[in-house]
């Protein structure tokens, strides 16, 4: 093929570069969602302004933001150690809704403990339930190299249909008159406000600081780096590449069940089968753009919380479908990771007279 | 037993049209994720351009273009960008649900015109369904179905067949030494990506426009993913799939079939079974290694001359 550019590989990519093309992707994609809106009649100035004010507008609006902003960020922490490892665990929602079920038994089981008592079982138990959800298709990867995508994805669909199971049938609570729910947990079940918001943000930024402790800073966490960047070279140092996947995993796992304890025990105040709300998912994209670095991942689950409340807000002010939150993260995504492209090569402008010595 | 498998039949076709999509595209090199997203996109613009001019072809053509739409931006910043094709492939799912939300946002609850619907009704094909057993089976079906059944029969003789279909699959087993014989690579990636996502839209358009002719914005109900999981359990054959897709319309119907027998078992516990089956499909198709049985060589090995 003849083409009037050249294309090089490069190395060595200065931080401001970096920074440059990923925020000139960024506003390309909005630009282009602007367009897209345009399209539906919408003004894009009007929409995008209606998202910020949704989000920030007021202390209770920014409230609601944080409070998308805690469990996104936990879940991208839990996605981003299995992606570190290219092990693409698509799994999330359902690690979310096994955590969220397993603190929910212990809670409706024994919601007159103590208070600190209680929180901490159900925390753990959402830890055990998730990352054991997440190990099964490890184990297999581990042990037998099967396909983790869509093994975790349809470990999904299993036990949202169990917990859709529980909650219209043996779980429903008798109280309700048919209306098909789960019991609401006891006050002792409830994770409590600090600072006029539940602590699920005091568990957040522990988790930022000690996920990227746990990779940066330990063995474990370099294994998993090496695992992730080549096999070759962990078996060649003799790594232990199924341990390695399976821990890696029971994290990865285990912090998405958090997701689901938080979300059950500070904003449900039970068990729904809908709690999980596509974090599992929605956490995949903050992960990637956040180039897997736990503390930049902090920041862009904020700014997606922002788009998240914003979407939700626009919904109920502008009747327009919070979907539109949906199709701006995939439009960005789209785009940053096409840009990916600019900083691994180098794109050198040859024009077409010099184009026939240089073959693409 | 006959209306059973005859609405099983019905069940299969998303399956088989977003299977053979795949198929098709992981063929030519790609691994796409993007099914569930691209059967998101068909089933919604389907559904539109059905119920904005009540005509079915232009609906199977909007269905088709939505769903290539999708691939083409796969294919962009996959074989142009060169970027991951596992996180673009899910971005695709996530944009596409979005879309379908976004765009059919005004129309839940809307029905598909009487004209469309009307095309889409049964037709026995004459002779055929005289056949005892099969006829009933697969020969007293819609149109659509027997769209089906000829695209299985198209596909496979481009696959095995035809030059082109050999380049393709040049290009998905060994990428460097189909360039180096001159198979233009990019070309095949991107002709058969965008075909293959055209497929996956028309199988969404299925269900949007047939299977439940009301929109509603959650129709593809994660059939996109077991699509992805009947490439692999079709060992990459076009004939395979069409069984495949068949056992799995079954089991997606087998729970109403089981209840209406009597069988007092909550919906939800019969809803894990498709699900259920296809890990235990994906487990067992990790140990086939006949050579015939084996993905593509160069499956979403990303290709860059210049790199070789």
């Amino acid at each position: 093929m003849i083409s009037p550019v050249k294309v090089t590989k490069r190395d060595d990519v200065p931080k401001k570069q970096v920074a440059l093309i990923l925020t000139v992707s960024i506003v390309l994609a909005l630009v282009f969602s602007g367009i897209v809106l345009l399209f539906f009649d919408l003004n894009p100035f009007t929409v995008f302004g209606t998202i910020v004010t949704g989000a920030l507008g007021s202390p209770m609006r920014i409230e609601q933001t944080l409070i998308k902003a805690i469990p996104l960020t936990i879940a991208s922490l839990g996605i981003l150690v299995a992606f570190k490892m290219k092990f693409w665990n698509i799994g999330g929602e359902g690690q979310i809704m096994m955590g969220a079920l397993c603190a929910s038994y212990v809670a409706l089981n024994h919601g007159d403990l103590p208070q600190p008592l209680l929180l901490v079982l159900m925390a753990a138990a959402s830890i055990a339930g998730g990352g054991v959800w997440a190990l099964i298709p490890a184990a297999f990867k581990a042990k037998m190299g099967t396909n983790e995508t869509i093994f975790t994805l349809m470990m999904n669909y299993i036990i949202i249909k169990f917990v859709m199971y529980l909650q219209y049938g043996p779980w429903k609570d008798p109280a309700s008159k048919g209306f098909p729910k789960i019991p609401m947990f006891s006050e002792n079940a409830l994770l409590p406000n600090v600072l006029g918001l539940h602590a699920g943000w005091i568990i957040m930024i522990v988790l930022v600081a000690a996920v990227y402790f746990f990779i940066n800073y330990t063995k474990k966490g370099y294994e998993i780096t090496v695992v992730g960047e080549s096999l070759e070279t962990a078996r060649y140092a003799g790594m232990n590449i199924p341990a390695i996947i399976m821990t890696a995993m029971f994290v990865s796992g285990g912090l998405l069940g958090l997701v689901g304890f938080v979300q059950a025990s500070a904003l449900e105040k039970t068990l729904t089968w809908g709690l999980s709300s596509n974090y599992g998912f929605t956490a995949i994209i903050t992960a990637w753009l956040a180039r897997l670095n736990a503390i930049t991942t902090l920041f862009v689950c904020l700014a997606f919380a922002l788009l998240l409340q914003g979407a939700s807000y626009i919904q109920l002010s502008m009747n327009v479908s919070s979907a539109i939150a949906d199709v701006v993260q995939g439009v960005i995504l789209f785009f940053v990771l096409g840009s990916d492209f600019f900083l691994r090569y180098r794109v050198k402008w040859v024009g077409l007279k010099n184009a026939g010595e240089v073959k693409l | 037993m006959e209306s059973f498998l005859a609405a099983a039949v019905i069940a299969a076709m998303p399956l088989l049209f977003a299977t053979l999509g795949e198929l098709i595209t992981e063929k030519s090199g790609s691994l796409n994720l993007g099914v569930e997203g691209m059967m998101l996109m068909g089933a919604v613009i389907g559904f539109i351009v059905a119920y904005g001019t009540g005509s079915p072809s232009a609906a199977l053509l909007g269905a088709f273009a939505a769903g290539a739409g999708g691939a083409l931006v796969f294919a962009v910043v996959t074989v142009t960008l060169r970027g991951n094709q596992v996180v673009t492939g899910l971005t695709l799912t996530i944009f596409g649900g979005g879309f379908a939300r976004f765009v059919g946002d005004p129309l839940v609850g809307q029905s598909v015109p009487k004209s469309v619907q009307a095309f889409f009704a049964q037709a026995p094909m004459p002779g055929l369904s005289e056949i005892p057993a099969l006829g009933p089976i697969f020969f007293r079906q819609d149109a659509f179905v027997y769209m089906g059944y000829i695209l299985v029969i198209l596909v496979s003789l481009y696959l095995y067949r035809t030059r082109p279909g050999l380049n393709m699959r040049a290009v998905g087993e060994n990428t460097a030494a189909a360039d180096a014989s001159g198979v233009a690579v990019d070309f095949h990636k991107y002709a058969h990506i965008i075909f293959g996502g055209g497929l996956c839209g028309l199988g969404g358009a299925y269900l949007a426009l047939v299977t439940v002719p009301i929109w509603q914005a959650d129709v593809v109900t994660g059939r996109g993913w077991i699509a992805v999981a009947l490439v692999i359990f079709a060992s990459w054959n076009p004939t395979k799939a069409f069984f495949g897709s068949f056992l799995f319309g079954a089991l997606s119907i087998l729970g109403f079939r089981l209840q209406s027998m009597g069988f007092h078992i909550s919906q939800y516990l019969v809803d894990m079974f498709p699900y259920a089956a296809t890990i235990a499909i994906v487990i067992v198709s990790t140990h086939k290694n006949r050579r015939e049985d084996l993905p593509p060589a160069d499956l979403s090995v990303p290709y860059f001359r210049e790199e070789r």
